[in-house]
């Protein structure tokens, strides 16, 4: 096992070829190996009641205490709404210089605003949301260029807006140039 | 590199801790925490935090003790309280204690991400006043007024005193010598230093123009008043205003700014509303008003509501000690404006500028310096740097014999003491030539 491997673990019913899109545009960004899983939890432990949404504090600590021997980092996909106890809502979030983070399709699907939806709008705010928490888990901080997907966003329109590529000075940070 | 803004986040409950720390890590600033006020106000004896991002209901201490308590610290703290149960009474309690917002958990990411930018821009503002702030405190020494003579020590001394007043004032002196840099010391150094000097050059301005620049024009005034447009008055308002070449107002202009000067209220050209400005009046002149009065030419009434203290410049001549300092100040000044290494000047070039008059004074110096460093070899300015023999006339020449030697010298000199195109260059035969270096005594200083 190379331990420059990226794994994505599918925590939900992804189509397969919609992860291999993911796979191959995190491949592109960190130059590493991706090896995709799927990976099974009880969703209601994580659910709160009172929001109607799954704690994303919880869900994280969940994939970080599961092993994947030889994966330097580990991304736990998700198709449900999540939350952190101080915020309504999060696209994702990951432990800044650490191993694992989690997305969510959730809140980037135009369903979730009334609006019908774009299989290739959703790919494209996924692919953004995958690269950004992961460049969490590489120590980046968010980036004030407005292309770069370390960019912060609170609103998937923000998303829309940045490019699916760390920009130069990011890539140098992690050593990617 | 900027400084990371910081941010100390007060909550007994520990995911809401870590979220935020993550979050704003993430975002770039500097994060503690702390589980009670206690903790918090104990870091806060050692450490500032640009922000603090408070729970309002905490076992202990509550938020809004913490607030008054860390206010007391630092009243410039900017304090965001956090609260999940959010009533419109805690929230203006909060904020009449010195919150700087209050939010309510959990929070909207755009709302929080947009506090923090208010914050933040609350922050800088914070910062440029303060640094704004620092700069006008250091113009209360007015750094171009240099010197250590006398004259110039009994002006500065005038400056300090009369400062703080609200008395008119008329600075006289040669043109050069600083009149304008001294209204700047007096109003630098006065309660309205806060607020703007608005200088007015009225020897630069038509009758007409300066009296639209002074009172202000109503839109439709006069051909070309496309809009309403303050007067100079108005814009001195709680400031000061400073009147340059006083001396060269029109007889109408002298009437209507007495009138303006006795009840500090006017009316816009074009207008019919009186407009009233708090304003100090300084004014300067290198003419002597005393017998423009006498002559009829300047009203005496305007000269006494003017002339309630009068500080008068010395020329440079008259203070030849400060020129060295001068000198000085004017080669640090231009070499650190043209980014050039700090130089030095010759001992016979800085005897040569202390023998000169200055019939130009101080602008005159600084001038002929700032022309010295970029001509010059960069190194040090020599004579052949400055522009003396060239276009100014010694100082020492009283006489047209003194006048004529100095001249062939300097033909002299410039051919190589070739007399017979020296003789050509000043238009004589040889023999005149030979009989006035004779005359004179002159001879070749190699």
């Amino acid at each position: 096992m190379n331990p420059s491997t990226i794994t994505l673990i599918s925590f939900g019913n992804f189509e397969k070829g919609f992860l291999e899109e993911i796979s191959e545009a995190v491949k592109h960004e960190f130059n590493c190996l991706i090896e995709i899983k799927e990976a099974h939890v009880d969703l209601s432990e994580f659910f709160d009641p009172g929001r109607r949404q799954y704690n994303g504090d919880k869900l994280l600590r969940e994939v970080d205490s599961m092993n994947f021997p030889g994966s330097a980092k580990v991304i736990g996909l998700f198709k449900v709404d999540l939350f952190i106890p101080i915020l309504t809502y999060i696209f994702g979030q990951a432990q800044l210089c650490g191993r694992t983070a989690v997305a969510s399709l959730y809140r980037l699907s135009n369903q979730s605003y009334g609006i019908k939806t774009d299989k290739d709008f959703l790919l494209d705010r996924f692919k953004k949301e995958v690269i950004h928490e992961l460049g969490h888990t590489y120590g980046l901080i968010h980036c004030h260029v407005p292309t770069c997907v370390m960019r912060s966003s609170t609103y998937v329109e923000d998303i829309d807006q940045k490019d699916t590529q760390l920009c130069s000075k990011c890539r140098s940070m992690i050593g990617m140039i | 590199m900027e400084k990371k803004i910081s941010i100390l986040i007060v909550d007994d409950e520990e995911s809401v801790r870590n979220s935020l720390n993550l979050w704003f890590t993430e975002d770039g600033f500097r994060v503690e925490c702390a589980e009670n006020a206690k903790k918090a106000l104990s870091i806060l004896q050692d450490k500032n935090f640009d922000i603090i991002l408070a729970d309002l209901k905490m076992p202990g201490m509550d938020g809004l003790e913490m607030l008054r308590r860390i206010k007391s610290l630092n009243k410039d703290s900017i304090v965001i309280v956090m609260t999940a149960f959010a009533t419109v009474d805690t929230a203006v309690k909060a904020l009449k204690d010195g919150a700087f917002d209050y939010i309510t958990k959990p929070f909207d990411p755009d709302d929080l991400s947009h506090l923090i930018r208010n914050a933040s821009k609350q922050i800088s503002l914070t910062k440029e006043n303060e640094t704004l702030k620092k700069r006008v405190d250091s113009l209360e020494s007015v750094e171009d007024l240099i010197g250590k003579s006398e004259a110039i020590k009994k002006v500065l001394k005038e400056v300090e005193s009369v400062a703080p007043t609200n008395s008119s004032i008329i600075i006289t002196g040669e043109s050069g010598t600083g009149k304008e840099l001294i209204a700047r010391a007096i109003h630098a150094n006065s309660l309205r230093k806060f607020y703007p000097l608005v200088s007015v050059h009225c020897g630069a301005l038509t009758e007409s123009i300066l009296e639209s620049e002074l009172f202000g024009h109503e839109k439709g005034a006069f051909t070309g008043a496309l809009f309403n447009r303050k007067g100079r008055f108005e814009m001195a308002d709680s400031g000061t205003i400073f009147l340059d070449e006083i001396a060269t107002i029109s007889t109408k202009m002298q009437i209507e700014l007495l009138r303006v000067l006795e009840t500090k209220s006017f009316m816009r050209v074009g207008g019919n509303k009186e407009i009233t400005s708090d304003f100090r009046v300084i004014c300067a002149t290198n003419r002597d008003l005393k017998s423009m009065v006498e002559k009829g030419t300047f009203r005496e009434d305007l000269y006494y509501r003017l002339n309630v203290i009068n500080i008068h410049i010395p020329p440079l001549r008259e203070r030849i000690e400060d020129i060295p300092l001068l000198v000085d100040y004017f080669i640090k000044k231009y070499c650190t404006s043209m980014n050039k290494p700090l130089i030095t000047i010759d001992s016979g070039a800085s005897k040569r500028i202390q023998e000169y008059q200055f019939p130009g004074n101080i602008r005159e110096l600084e001038n002929m310096i700032e022309r010295a460093i970029v001509v010059g070899n960069g190194k040090k300015i020599f004579l052949k740097d400055l522009p003396f023999g060239k276009d100014i006339i010694d100082s020492s020449v009283e006489s047209l014999d003194d006048f004529e030697k100095v001249f062939i010298l300097q033909i002299l000199n410039k051919y190589n003491w070739n007399i017979s195109r020296s003789a050509q260059a000043l238009k004589i035969d040889r023999v005149t030539l030979y009989n006035k270096i004779k005359k004179y005594g002159l001879k070749t200083s190699g």
